[in-house]
């Protein structure tokens, strides 16, 4: 969770603590659901006909600290017993050690809404199902530092991953790699022939190496270009989910995954290169109303709302004093210089508000 | 134009990553001369590098399973490509356990070598990566900037201390000094030198050794008073790098000292031979 977001939402719920993060540009959403029958001990609290369960939010480096070394925690630690104290402003956490000693942490915590992205993974058209094993060693080959990457499907029902290019980038100056799996490295393939997603590898990561560790099988949900990915692992007593946009790219539709080479977007013209405003504008006036949600963010609502809501969201949707992400540069922006793209400035949708939306 | 190799041998593919992983580290870019027997790997004294030059040489014979080359006419029949060491090196990093490397020159959308890997996987088809390595094709009339250096007319020539050692030595004063002072004689003394407003450390070496060249060679040195020592003022990090990269110890490692002017350092392993030229600093 900490690759995604600075901060740790806590959501006990009654099917299970819900623990979630979502990234600074809401481009990355993830939550672990741990069921009831993973603790010892449950309780929710009780909700009345007005209230609801509280709800918190605690610095992620807070939180991780207390659980730094787990092979320490692993040898001393008995118990760890996680309180919510509303009236006192503090998420207690208590590990209980071994020769009695108890460790007592009071973490400040912030109340907030309820972090959740909207996304649905039966709406997907396509599902892959996989070892975490095997994903891990496709992605070992491309660079730890490398943003994002293209999941594609290709001749022969083969998987392919291939490292993203950003349009900024000269193709003829960097270097493309390509990884093919074969169908039957899954367990299970269901997928529309010739889809492509683009998304951002390093909030994967993060995810994989749970699952690894877990040694749990993960699933991944998608569909056009443009609408979330959504990864899965399911336990017994655990369910995760990592939603992540993707590009929104609508070149990549026609994109054939087994030709070499880098972009197969064509270049915009060079007197637009540089003048990226009057390169939007542009490309504004000459695209109609597109169908497609015209930012790579998952929508938060079926296409039409009413216009109002729109700017509405907008303006709560820029969260203020957060910098964009640079990675939301490169989803967002960097996708505005491939021609025939509708621009997104206006509507960019989030998909959680954080302040008091109704 | 075409080239086409492959590597079947996971020690060949190995060997074959280390001495690309040394190139790595000395060159940013860099050319890679193919002919029909061997690779070279090439820096030229521009300014760009710092003045330094490196050549390479490894007989392909050693390392691929399979090699074919036609170069760009057949009374030239060599390929000259300028291309990112660095990219070889991770392609190759991750294919410790390969099947199979095959390395082949091709031109979709502008030229490449591609190296595909054949991974083995538990399904019954292998896994294939593939890496785009963007190349410049450089053209006949620019051969003669790739040439291959000659032996500098040498005051002083000396077999290096043990690399590990002069490593540790080398990377300790980097941190004192940019500049780094290397002076040897005849008599198989090597002193390492660098001096700052605060400090100046120097490091002695004994019984290094000095290489019997030929006497066409050795002009400078003929006549040469054995104690006198021979020295250069050099950019410090680019002995730390060279040192850095050498991953084996080689079979001879050795030095050539033009006083004030130049240092050459030779390191011949069993399949692959590096020179190194680093000028002195005025």
């Amino acid at each position: 969770l900490s690759r995604i977001g600075d901060e740790l939402y806590l959501e006990p719920t009654e099917s299970g603590l819900s623990l979630r993060a979502v990234n600074s540009s809401r481009s990355g959403f993830a939550s672990f659901l741990f069921a009831p029958l993973f603790f010892q001990l449950y309780e929710p609290g009780s909700a009345g006909p007005e209230t609801e369960l509280f709800r918190c939010k605690v610095h992620m480096k807070s939180f991780l600290g207390i659980f730094r070394s787990l092979p320490s925690l692993e040898k001393s630690v008995g118990k760890c017993l996680i309180l919510l104290k509303p009236r006192a402003s503090r998420l207690v956490l208590q590990l209980h050690c071994k020769y009695g000693v108890t460790k007592t942490h009071n973490l400040a915590f912030q109340e907030c809404e309820r972090l959740q992205a909207v996304f649905d993974t039966q709406s997907c058209a396509s599902r892959l199902c996989a070892p975490a094993r095997v994903l891990a060693e496709a992605v070992v080959h491309f660079p730890p530092t490398l943003a994002e990457v293209t999941l594609g499907t290709g001749p022969g029902g083969k998987i392919s991953l291939r490292n993203y290019v950003e349009d900024e980038a000269e193709p003829s100056k960097t270097m493309v790699t390509e990884l093919w799996l074969a169908e039957d490295e899954f367990q299970s393939v269901a997928v529309a022939p010739g889809s492509h997603i683009t998304f951002c590898l390093k909030e994967f990561r993060g995810l994989l190496s749970f699952a690894e560790a877990s040694n749990l099988p993960l699933t991944i949900h998608f569909d056009e270009p443009g609408r979330p990915v959504i990864f899965t692992l399911d336990d017994t007593v655990l369910e995760v989910h990592l939603v992540l946009a993707t590009l929104s790219d609508l070149q990549s539709n026609s994109q054939s995954p087994s030709t070499n080479g880098v972009s197969h977007l064509p270049a915009p013209p060079d007197d637009f290169a540089d003048d990226l405003e009057s390169y939007m504008v542009a490309m504004e006036t000459s695209e109609g109303g597109s169908e497609r949600p015209p930012s790579p963010t998952f929508p938060l609502r079926t296409p039409r709302p009413a216009e109002s809501k729109a700017e509405e969201e907008e303006e709560e949707g820029a969260v203020p004093g957060t910098p964009p992400h640079k990675k939301f540069r490169s989803l967002f922006f960097g996708s505005v210089m491939t021609p025939g793209r509708p621009g997104l400035a206006t509507t960019q949708e989030v998909l959680a508000e954080d302040s008091e939306g109704e | 134009m075409r080239f086409r190799a492959k590597i079947v041998d996971l020690a060949c593919l190995n060997h074959f990553s280390r001495i690309i992983n040394t190139i790595a580290k000395l060159a940013k870019t860099c050319i890679l001369r193919l002919t029909v027997c061997k690779l070279y790997f090439i820096l030229s004294d521009k300014v760009a590098n710092g003045g330094a030059s490196m050549w390479c040489e490894l007989s392909q014979g050693n390392f691929f399973d399979e090699f074919q080359m036609e170069g760009v006419a057949a009374e030239h029949n060599e390929i000259y490509l300028e291309l990112v060491p660095e990219n070889l090196s991770r392609a190759l990093k991750t294919s410790q356990s390969a099947k199979a490397v095959k390395i082949k020159l091709t031109n979709k959308h502008c030229p490449c070598l591609r190296v595909a890997v054949e991974l083995p996987s538990l399904s019954s088809s292998s896994r294939i990566v593939t890496h785009d390595i963007p190349v410049g094709v450089i053209p006949r009339r620019m051969w003669n900037d790739f040439r291959e250096p000659s032996v500098p007319d040498f005051d002083v020539s000396i077999y290096l201390p043990v690399l590990k050692t002069m490593k540790s030595v080398v990377e300790r004063m980097k941190n004192l000094s940019n500049f780094i002072v290397i002076e040897a004689n005849l008599s198989g003394e090597m002193n390492l030198k660098i001096e700052t407003d605060l400090v100046s450390v120097t490091t002695h070496f004994k019984d290094l050794g000095n290489p019997p060249w030929e006497d066409g060679c050795q002009s400078s040195a003929q006549g040469r008073d054995l104690e006198s020592m021979a020295e250069a003022c050099i950019d410090i990090k680019k002995l730390q790098q060279l040192l850095a990269g050498q991953q084996v110890n080689p079979t001879k490692a050795l030095c050539n000292i033009v006083h004030r002017r130049i240092v050459h350092f030779i390191l011949l392993h069993e399949e692959v031979s590096l020179q190194y030229f680093i000028p002195a600093i005025a």
